[in-house]
C-alpha cells in the first residue's frame, strides 16, 4: 500500500498540470492582496460605515488577519474546483489515458487502488491548503502587518485580539481540509463512474453549486434537509472566528462531512470493485 | 500437465448484446496461441475476462489449475499483458514507466532486470526519453517490456502489431518468436493480421459472434488443400459452360462473372493457369490467399463462400 501510494504521489507531482492549482491560488491571493493594498482603506470604511458610527476603532484594522479572512471567503468555490481537478481525474483520467487497464493487470486490489487514489487526493488537498496558508495568511501578514481582527457578520460585530487569532486560523485551515476532503471523495466517486475526467470535474462543481444554493435558500421547504447537506457545513470554519466559538455546531459540521466522506469512499470502493474495465 | 489457461463456459453480455457465449478453450504450456475473430467477435472481451478486467456473467477461468477469482493477485503476478494499445504515462520517461509497473508487480525488481528487458525489446538507449515522444512501435515495445519485466510464465498480447508499419510488424513477429523459443513463454496473441498469426502460432482458436468456431493445433487445422485461389478474368458469355465441364468445377468456392474463387492447394495454380489460357479465357490476375486467411474466411464470412 505504501509503495502504491509513493507511486501515485510520484505520478501526481511529476505531472506539470498539478502545479496549475498552486499557481491559480497564488494568482487569486495576490490579486486580492494588491487590491487591498490599493483600495483596502476605502473598502474597509465602506463595510464598516455602520460600525464606525457607534464605535471608535483604533489601530491597524486593515491587517493581515482581516485580509486573509476576505481571501478565504472569496475562495469558497475556487478551492473545491482545484481539488476536483485532481480527485476527479484520479480514476477517470487513468481510464481515459488507457493506463487503468494496464494498472489493473498488475497484482493490486481495486479497493487498495481506490484507497491510494483517495489518500493521494487528500495529500494534494492538504498541500493546497498549506499553500493557501502560506501565501494567504503569511503573505498577508507580511504585507499588511498584524493587529486585532474585526469579523463583521450580518448581525454581529466580533473583535478578536491579535494574540488570539493565529490558532483560530490554524483550526480553520484544518476544518477546511476536512471540507475539501469531502469534495475530494465526491469527485473520486464520480471519477469511478466515468471514463474521462471532464465529466467528474464538472459534475462535482455542479453538485457543489446546486447544493450550496439549496443550503442558502431561505425557503421553509428546504429547512429540514439543510442540516444534512454537506455544503451547509463547509463554511463551518467561520465558527472559529466567533466569540464564543460554537464548538457544538463545528463538531456537528465536522461529523456530517466525515460521514459524507466515508459514505462517498465506501460507495466508490463498492462500485469500482464491480466495474467492468472497458476503457 | 494441466493447461496454463482453461476457460469453462464463459458468458458475457453488455445490455442485450451477447459478447461471449459459452466459450471454453485450453492453452498448453509453451504454446503460442492465436486468438482469431472478426472485429466485435469477442476477443478483447475474453482477454479482459482472463485478466479480471471484465467480470464474466457466468463461467470460470483457471490459470495453472487455480480458479482466477480465488487467487487473483497471485495469478496476475504470473501474467504479463498488453490489452489493445499499450497506453502509458506520456509525461514520464520509458524508464520511469517501466520502473512504476515493475514496482507494482509484487516482486522485488532491481535496475539490472529493467536494463535486461529494455535490451530484449530493443529500447536500450531510448529509455530516458519521454514516452509521448515515442513512436507507436516503441510504445508497443515498451508495453512488451512492462509485460515481461516480472518474468511471467504467460503473456497475453491483444493486437500487439496494431499501428505498426511493415518493418515494425516483422520486428514484433521476431520478438514474439524469440520470447517463445528462447525465453519459454506461453503466449496468447490476437491479431487482425492472419498471415502474422500463421507464422508464429502453434495452436489457435477462431471465435465468431462470441462463440468458438474451431480450436486446435495450427498444423492439423490448416490443410493446404483448403486454400483459396482467386482468379480475376475478363468476363465472357461461355465462362460458366467452360467451368462446368472442367476438372476444376468441384473446386469452385465462389463465382462472379469477373472473378472465380477456387478452393485448392496453391501448388496447383500453374496448372489452373495453363488450363484457363488453353480455354481462351483472358486471365487478368491470379492470387492465392494464405491458408489461414482462407480458412478464417471459410468459417466466419458466409458471403464469400459458395457452400
Amino acid at each position: 500500500m505504501i509503495q502504491l501510494l509513493r507511486i501515485e504521489l510520484y505520478k501526481i507531482f511529476r505531472r506539470p498540470r498539478t502545479y496549475i492549482s498552486f499557481g491559480i491560488i497564488t494568482a487569486i491571493v495576490l490579486v486580492i492582496q494588491l487590491a487591498m493594498l490599493s483600495d483596502g482603506k476605502s473598502f474597509l470604511s465602506f463595510i464598516m460605515s455602520g460600525v464606525n458610527e457607534q464605535f471608535d476603532i483604533q489601530g491597524n484594522v486593515l491587517n493581515g488577519y482581516l485580509v486573509t479572512y476576505i481571501i478565504l471567503q472569496s475562495l469558497l468555490i475556487h478551492i473545491p474546483l482545484l481539488v476536483a481537478l485532481v480527485a476527479g481525474d484520479a480514476l477517470a483520467g487513468e481510464a481515459n489515458a488507457g493506463t487503468l487497464r494496464l494498472l489493473l493487470t498488475k497484482p493490486i486490489s481495486r479497493a487498495k487502488l481506490v484507497l491510494v487514489k483517495f489518500t493521494s487526493s487528500v495529500i494534494y488537498t492538504v498541500l493546497l491548503i498549506v499553500w493557501l496558508a502560506v501565501v494567504g495568511l503569511f503573505g498577508s501578514l507580511a504585507l499588511f502587518g498584524q493587529g486585532d481582527m474585526i469579523n463583521l457578520k450580518s448581525d454581529a460585530f466580533v473583535m478578536l485580539l491579535q494574540h488570539d487569532v493565529m490558532w483560530r486560523y490554524m483550526a480553520a485551515f484544518l476544518f477546511a481540509t476536512l471540507a475539501m476532503t469531502t469534495i475530494a471523495s465526491l469527485s473520486l466517486l464520480l471519477s469511478a463512474f466515468a471514463d474521462n475526467s471532464i465529466g467528474p470535474i464538472i459534475s462535482t462543481m455542479g453538485i457543489v453549486v446546486v447544493i450550496t444554493i439549496l443550503s442558502n435558500l431561505e425557503l421553509p421547504l428546504f429547512d429540514k434537509i439543510k442540516p444534512y447537506l454537506f455544503t451547509t457545513h463547509m463554511i463551518g470554519w467561520k465558527g472559529f472566528f466567533d466569540d464564543p466559538i460554537p464548538y457544538g455546531a463545528i463538531g456537528f459540521s465536522a461529523l456530517v462531512m466525515f460521514l459524507y466522506t466515508v459514505g462517498f469512499l465506501a460507495t466508490t470502493i463498492f462500485y469500482f470493485n464491480k466495474k467492468d474495465i472497458k476503457s | 500437465m494441466e493447461p496454463i489457461i482453461e476457460t469453462r463456459d464463459l458468458n458475457k453480455s453488455f445490455g442485450s448484446f451477447r459478447a461471449v457465449s459459452n466459450l471454453s478453450f485450453t492453452i498448453g504450456h509453451g504454446d503460442v496461441y492465436g486468438f482469431l475473430g472478426q472485429n466485435g467477435a469477442g476477443k478483447s472481451t475474453t482477454m479482459r475476462m482472463l485478466l479480471g478486467l471484465i467480470y464474466p456473467d457466468s463461467g470460470s477461468v483457471f490459470i495453472n489449475g487455480t480458479e482466477f477469482n480465488n487467487s487473483r493477485r497471485h495469478l496476475l503476478s504470473q501474467i504479463g499483458a498488453i490489452i489493445e494499445r499499450p497506453d502509458m504515462y506520456g509525461y514520464l520517461s520509458g524508464w520511469d514507466n517501466l520502473k512504476i509497473f515493475a514496482a507494482l508487480s509484487d516482486k522485488n525488481i532491481k535496475a539490472p532486470r529493467l536494463h535486461e528487458v529494455l535490451e530484449i525489446v530493443g529500447l536500450k538507449g531510448r529509455e530516458k526519453d519521454k514516452v509521448k515522444a515515442y513512436s507507436q512501435g516503441m510504445k508497443q515495445r515498451l508495453g512488451i517490456a512492462i509485460a515481461l519485466v516480472h518474468k511471467p510464465q504467460l503473456l497475453i498480447l491483444d493486437e500487439p502489431t496494431n499501428g505498426l508499419d511493415p518493418q515494425g510488424i516483422a520486428e514484433m513477429r521476431e520478438l514474439i518468436l524469440s520470447l517463445s523459443r528462447e525465453h519459454g513463454k506461453t503466449i496468447l496473441i490476437s491479431s487482425h493480421l492472419l498471415h502474422e498469426i500463421e507464422q508464429i502460432a502453434t495452436s489457435m482458436i477462431i471465435i465468431h459472434k462470441g462463440k468458438k468456431v474451431v480450436e486446435g493445433k495450427v498444423n492439423s487445422l490448416l490443410n493446404p488443400d483448403d486454400s483459396l485461389v482467386e482468379v480475376v478474368l475478363k468476363p465472357t458469355d461461355d465462362i460458366t459452360t467452360k467451368l462446368a465441364s472442367s476438372a476444376y468445377y468441384d473446386n469452385i468456392a465462389a463465382f462472379q462473372p469477373d472473378m472465380v474463387t477456387f478452393k485448392m492447394n496453391p501448388a496447383h495454380t500453374p496448372a489452373l493457369n495453363r488450363w484457363l489460357v488453353a480455354e481462351g479465357l483472358d486471365v487478368i490476375e491470379i492470387r492465392s490467399k494464405h491458408s489461414l486467411e482462407a480458412y478464417f474466411l471459410s468459417l466466419t464470412n458466409d458471403s464469400v463462400i459458395k457452400n
